[in-house]
């Protein structure tokens, strides 16, 4: 079995500019949600989670009975479902309805599901023009690069670095003041949007018994998407359903908190169907894309099924420390961080990149934060078990480990053992740390795990110790 | 087709436990807790100054008149077909645009004004936020693309958060295509987590409470 990390990791782990920005950024984002689930400002905070969770996994476990009653619902009020089971047919459903419409400019807002179909390569590899308004979407796509977080697509990039973005691209002088280049991007895109033929967005919920598309922003770019141009259409994955509009009091309140410390974000949009007789504006045709792309293989399994839960709050991001150390480019896929770590080896096969359940501490914090109750550690344990046996080089550290288990279940030999070793252990050096192990230890497999470790010295008296000198039994 | 298809992976998936009609979703909890209605207009402008939204709380119609003619100080404004805005003279004042019908004229209008005017079906006390339905009576551009966004509302229509609204309008898909909640100025951080009002939406709203 062969665990080798992309090399994205040792470079991202050496670039230390992008260490602060990954630090700071992340760490701001946990304050904020910390001061917004506390017991004084929300007491009923883990009510609310639990409840969610509950309705989460209501809603997973009846999604056929759901996905039907939301169909009825929209083709109700007028607007369209459009079902599709890969990438390609939702390419071929935007482009069909384009031409069919004379349709050249699409403006789109930021969503997690088109990423993972490359939506708008596709399309502009049509001839169409697809512009991401999103302020850090709009400059990932014109940097050419993937979103580094759920939330904060360009969080690793400065201002310098968007200066040198805008400049390159907009052929403009440069300019380093955030508040300008947000001003630029402004003006740009407002153009866009008032041109725009298509809006495409994604959805934070599917709201079943409304035929609803229901989506969180802080921007106003959802809103110009949705309502401007004469066509929208909403691409969501299947697993986004929630059971009724009232269920939005326990999810609006746990995603804005969630993702940015927010107790409502700046704009939520309820969108049911095509503008009604007598409405002024909104748009004209209405049409959402159910994509499975891979989302049932994930239900097949009813321990694992709870990754299709998440609500894409980015906490768990934040909140791990390997994603803080390693950044959002190091994963493989469009997801990163905690949630990718377990969702992404269900979508692609976990010998793909069998790294990736080994990514984690299993600290916890991930689990501890999630608004839905998501077990993350649990499953990442599933998945390594799921690489473990697959894997051919595993006879070595199996025995090691069985030896390990025979001398631990022997209290006795336990004790001889832990003494022999601290009997063996080297010096340390000047910091108080022991760099490196006598040769019997540093062979093989240890090898390689030796060389990125440092170890503590052994204590002087054993726990064991302790205990009977405390008059324990 | 993938309709089918894509239904059928799900009830394999789902198997041995296929989907039950009589398993019914988690019982709605929402919770209504009673505050007067002099409580919400200060929790309310509370909520709102917080995210730097300014709050007008006018005596009668002439004070809001007043307000609003400041805040216009003699720019383009166009104002919403709503029926309060009509009943205190809002539309009235100089300067505004009113009556307009066609989208395209809205639309046209809305990306020239420097200030939108608009009223409100509700308001949240607890989160400071509007809550407007697309209708006749509102436009959704009016309250987007002018960069100033105003709101007259009468004060009995702040509820006291969510969980009220949705106990007031259950089925919100049934009223209007679209129900929006605005809370605060258009917002961005995605450089530096600099905080930036006024990205896209306007970068200053103003809630006259008469």
């Amino acid at each position: 079995m062969s665990l080798a990390l992309p090399r994205k990791i040792g470079e991202t782990l050496a670039d230390n500019r992008l260490q602060l920005a990954l630090y700071t950024n992340t760490g701001r984002l946990v304050e904020k949600r910390r001061g917004t689930v506390t017991d004084q400002v929300l007491p009923e905070y883990q009510e609310l989670r639990t409840h969610a969770n509950h309705l989460k996994k209501h809603t997973i476990d009846n999604l056929d009975r759901y996905l039907e009653e939301f169909e009825r619902n929209v083709t109700g009020r007028g607007g369209k479902v459009i079902w599709c089971s890969t990438a390609t047919e939702v390419a071929d459903f935007v482009l069909g309805l384009a031409k069919e419409r004379a349709a050249h400019l699409i403006v789109k807002s930021k969503s997690m599901t088109t990423e993972e179909l490359h939506l708008n390569e596709r399309l502009e590899h049509h001839g169409l023009e697809s512009v991401e308004t999103d302020l850090g979407e709009y400059i990932i796509q014109l940097a050419h690069e993937k979103p580094y977080h759920i939330v904060a697509p360009a969080m690793h990039m400065t201002r310098y670095d968007v200066a040198s973005v805008f400049t390159e691209r907009l052929g403009i002088e440069k300019e380093i003041v955030p508040e300008n280049q947000t001003m630029i991007a402004r003006r740009v895109l407002r153009e866009k949007f008032l041109k725009a033929d298509i809006g495409i967005s994604g959805a934070n919920f599917l709201v079943a018994d409304s035929g609803a598309v229901v989506l969180v922003e802080n921007e106003g770019n959802i809103r110009l998407t949705t309502s401007a141009p004469r066509i929208h259409i909403a691409v969501a994955g299947i697993e986004k359903l929630i059971p009724r509009a009232q269920d939005l009091a326990v999810f609006l309140k746990l995603l804005g908190r969630s993702a940015t410390g927010q107790p409502l974000t700046v704009y939520s949009s309820f969108l049911s169907g095509p503008r009604r007789d007598g409405e002024i504006d909104g748009p004209d045709e209405f049409y959402v894309v159910l994509l499975d792309n891979g989302r049932t293989k994930l239900l097949e399994n009813p321990e694992r099924r709870q990754s299709l839960y998440c609500i894409r709050c980015g906490a768990c991001l934040n909140h791990c420390p390997v994603y803080r150390k390693i950044g959002g480019h190091s994963y493989p896929w469009v997801y990163s961080g905690p949630i990718g770590a377990i969702i992404t080896p269900q979508f692609h096969g976990s010998d793909r990149d069998p790294w990736l359940p080994y990514a984690s501490s299993l600290c916890g914090a991930c689990a501890e934060v999630c608004p839905v109750k998501i077990d993350i550690p649990k499953l990442l344990l599933d998945l390594r078990a799921d690489v473990a046996a697959g894997s051919k080089l595993g006879i070595a550290e199996r025995l090691a480990f069985r030896m390990f288990a025979w001398i631990a279940r022997r209290p006795r030999l336990w004790e001889f053992a832990g003494k022999m070793m601290a009997g063996l252990a080297p010096d340390t050096d000047s910091n108080g740390w022991i760099r490196k192990l006598p040769w019997f230890a540093n062979i093989g497999p240890l090898k390689s795990w030796v060389r990125e470790r440092d170890l503590p010295p052994p204590a002087q008296r054993s726990f064991r110790q302790q205990w009977r000198e405390r008059g324990g039994a | 087709m993938s309709r089918a298809a894509i239904l059928e992976r799900v009830r394999a998936a789902l198997r041995p436990a296929p989907s039950d009609t009589s398993d019914e979703p988690p019982a709605v909890k929402l919770r209504v807790p009673d505050v007067s209605i002099d409580d919400r207009v200060a929790n309310f402008m509370v909520a709102l100054q917080a995210l730097a939204g300014k709050v007008c709380l006018a005596r009668d119609t002439t004070e809001a008149r007043d307000y609003v003619t400041a805040t216009i100080a003699g720019r383009d404004a166009i104002a919403s077909n709503a029926q309060f805005l009509r009943d205190t003279g809002i539309v009235d004042l100089p300067g505004v645009a009113r009556g307009l019908n066609d989208r395209e004229q809205v639309r046209s209008a809305c990306a020239s004004a420097a200030v939108g005017i608009t009223s409100a079906d509700y308001a949240l006390a607890d989160t400071g936020s509007l809550v407007m339905f697309s209708s006749h009576g509102e436009a959704r551009l009016i309250s987007l693309l002018p960069p100033v966004h105003v709101a007259v509302i009468p004060r009995q229509r702040i509820l006291s958060g969510l969980d009220e609204l949705l106990t007031v309008v259950p089925k919100p898909a049934d009223r209007s295509s679209s129900m929006v909640f605005i809370t605060g100025p258009s917002r961005t951080a995605d450089i530096e987590q600099i905080l930036v009002r006024g990205v896209h939406g306007p970068g200053e709203i103003h809630v006259v409470i008469i």
